[in-house]
């Protein structure tokens, strides 16, 4: 055990997978770096800088460089998954899978159900997700809503650098297509990370605060909000637990319905426009299976039915602030 | 086609205040006053001015992330795009949009381009317009070595053949993409073979030369302005810095830097034009100058401005939820 940063908990997670099994390749545009220029290769290691090194220990045939063409790089991953390698492939922004969406939700994740169960498709597509790096509304976006909608995919929202390495390496070992939103924000985390290689199931939520009196169920970066605005309310006497589902498909209802029969009040908070939206979702799940247990309207905050601004101050108050969060957790512990 | 004083004068113009713009962008993200991030245009300025020259505000150009050059060169505001790099109010996009995506109808700027290429397929649709309604103006798709192995390139650079479209395609091939040579990640000898392979004239240009450049596009032009379709350049250049601000470029050696510094388009037009005796240094010492103090009063006027008003964050769209 040791502490480390999210990002080096993906890139262990990477390596050590690697390591043990030699069928799992690293695909993307710069994960080695340098390619064909005149000075070093293979120093850059993505543009975060999460395949740092794996260039130097793994060679070119397991850290694969390609051009600036995403669709050929999901279909190229899904196709050696298919026969029999186990491609790890990044798209750089969640953002590009625009031009490369065919080959995930047409292609990959069709396969298994499309060949009647004789296809298996063990991929990842690494990608970063979320708004609050001035970025602008081409390299911001949280678009798990998008994937959490195909049958087909798995996809999974690490929160903290524990969590990223234990549910990169069950994504590596799954035989399905996962999608692996990886949040800028959560890139310099540190936390307790084991040493050796472990796994985190899919489907099995992180109670990450308990309480009585309020849910909070949070995805990816915006845990941390959620826990910091649960930290506010404790002053006060109020007590929040704080779900962190982990995957939004496979997705633990049961955690969530337990939490909100023993709270009777729901907050959900998504980065994402609120329309469609994991907001949405959960809401719907509560409303259908756990209705008897809610003492109030279920509250949600999201980010407005727009792109992502550029400004600072714009980008602030479109992303869930706490805030915001605290507004909407007021209202429904207010509502009698 | 013999450019007149005047007419240099604006191609320097053009050139220097891409220079000192960006050696600005440069300097201001250094200091914290620009979010996010920049890619900036250094060593490619004869590239968008040569492109931009005879183009006129009822021509189109569809760029890159990279876009602060062909900006200026389609006669975008200084004072507005850095308001917009800065995100502060009165930017070109009111601060929506920032380094990546500036954009100016009114002076055919179909707006910088995070998505590596997103510009192409639009470009062919701009070039459609003109051809429908038989303007006779066309539309330039600016892109990088990079962008020309996407998809959307392909597609873009096949359909406007097949429309007929007065399509132009600049692909400035400055060596990288991000941090991967163009020498890896273009599979074909060149992309001007590739582009004339979709059965389209292509020329390579040296582009550091704005004479050069100029005169290639004066081709492909008369080529889009009498409705004949498209056309392609390969403008080669380099990029004098990092992918973007902060690439501490490893992966390229000082020898190569300094050999890119050395073909310098800017120093290489000055020398040309003072020693043919069409502008004396005069001349151009007036014009940088000038040039000087606009950009100086554009970061000023932006670094001062106040953000965006935060009531902003939902207009622009047709519903709120
Ligand atoms: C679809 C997509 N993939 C990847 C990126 C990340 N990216 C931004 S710029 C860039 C390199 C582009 O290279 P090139 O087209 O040669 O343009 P240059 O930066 O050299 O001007 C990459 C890979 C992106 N913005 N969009
Ligand atoms: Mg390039």
């Amino acid at each position: 055990m040791s502490k480390k940063t999210y990002s080096q908990a993906i890139n262990e997670a990477l390596r050590q997978e690697m390591r043990r099994d030699p069928n799992v390749i690293i695909i993307g545009e710069d994960v080695a770096g340098g390619h064909g220029a005149s000075g070093e290769t293979g120093g850059v290691g993505g543009v975060f800088g999460l395949t740092k090194s794996l260039y130097t220990e793994f060679g070119p045939e397991r850290v694969l460089d390609t051009p600036i063409s995403e669709s050929a790089i999901i279909g190229a991953a899904s196709g050696a998954a298919v026969t029999g390698l186990r491609p790890v492939a990044e798209i750089m922004f969640v953002d590009f899978v625009g031009v490369c969406f065919d080959q995930i939700y047409n292609q990959a994740a069709k396969f298994r159900y499309m060949f009647g169960g004789k296809a298996k498709t063990p991929m990842v597509i690494r990608t970063a997700i979320g708004a609050g790096l001035r970025a602008g509304a081409q390299h911001s976006q949280t678009l798990h809503p998008l994937f959490t909608m195909v049958p087909g995919l798995k996809v999974v929202m690490p929160a903290n650098p524990y969590d990223a390495k234990g549910l990169l390496i069950s994504a590596i070992r799954d035989d399905d297509p996962v999608i692996f939103m990886e949040s800028k924000l959560l890139y310099g985390m540190e936390g307790e990370v084991p040493d050796e290689a472990y796994r985190v199931p899919f489907g099995e939520a992180n109670i990450a605060r308990e309480g009585k009196d309020l849910t909070f169920v949070a995805f990816g970066a915006m845990v941390q909000r959620a826990l910091a605005v649960a930290q506010t309310l404790a002053g006060e006497g109020i007590s929040v637990e704080v779900i962190d589902p982990r995957t939004t498909s496979p997705l633990d209802e049961e955690a969530i319905l337990d939490s909100v029969a023993k709270t009777g009040r729901l907050v959900v908070i998504d980065e994402s426009p609120p329309r469609c939206s994991l907001a949405g979702d959960i809401s719907s799940l509560v409303a259908e299976k756990g209705f008897r247990s809610l003492k109030a309207p279920i509250g949600k905050v999201t980010c407005p039915h727009t792109p992502v601004p550029f400004a600072p101050n714009l980008e602030d108050e479109f992303m869930p602030n706490p805030r915001r969060i605290e507004e909407a957790a007021r209202a429904v512990l207010a509502y009698r | 086609m013999q450019l007149s004083r005047d007419d240099l004068k604006r191609a320097y113009r053009g050139m220097f205040t891409i220079r000192v713009f960006e050696e600005r962008v440069n300097k201001e993200f250094a200091l914290g006053n620009i979010p996010g991030f920049a890619h900036v245009y250094l060593g490619q300025e004869a590239s968008g001015v040569g492109v931009c020259f005879d183009l006129t505000d009822e021509d189109y150009i569809g760029s890159t992330h990279r876009g602060h050059g062909h900006c200026i060169a389609k006669g975008c505001d200084v004072r507005g795009m850095m308001l917009e790099i800065m995100g502060k109010e009165g930017g070109l996009c009111g601060g929506k949009g920032g380094s990546m995506h500036i954009a100016d109808m009114s002076k055919g700027m179909l707006g910088a381009n995070a998505i590596v290429g997103g510009s192409p397929p639009i470009a062919v649709g701009a070039a459609l317009t003109q051809k429908l309604r038989k303007t006779g103006k066309v539309a330039v798709a600016f892109s990088g070595d990079g962008a020309s192995n996407q998809g959307t390139t392909f597609e873009a650079l096949n359909m406007a053949v097949v429309l007929g479209a007065p399509a132009i395609f600049a692909f400035e091939n400055n060596g990288y993409g991000e941090h991967t040579a163009a020498s890896y990640a273009v599979g074909a000898p060149s992309i001007a073979e590739r582009a004339k392979s979709f059965g389209m004239p292509a020329e390579v240009v040296d582009g550091s030369d704005f004479f050069a450049v100029r005169e290639a596009m004066g081709r492909a032009l008369e080529r889009g302005r009498a409705g004949e379709g498209p056309y392609a350049l390969e403008i080669v250049c380099s990029r004098f810095l990092g992918h973007f601000v902060g690439d501490p470029q490893a992966y390229r050696l000082p020898e190569e830097l300094a050999k890119a510094r050395a073909n310098d388009p800017i120093p290489r037009f000055r020398a040309r034009v003072t020693e043919a005796q069409l502008l004396d240094d005069a001349d151009l010492d007036a014009i940088e100058r000038d040039i000087h103090a606009e950009v100086e009063a554009a970061v000023q006027l932006a670094v001062a401005a106040p953000r965006p008003n935060i009531n902003t964050l939902e207009t622009d769209v047709y519903l709120r939820y």
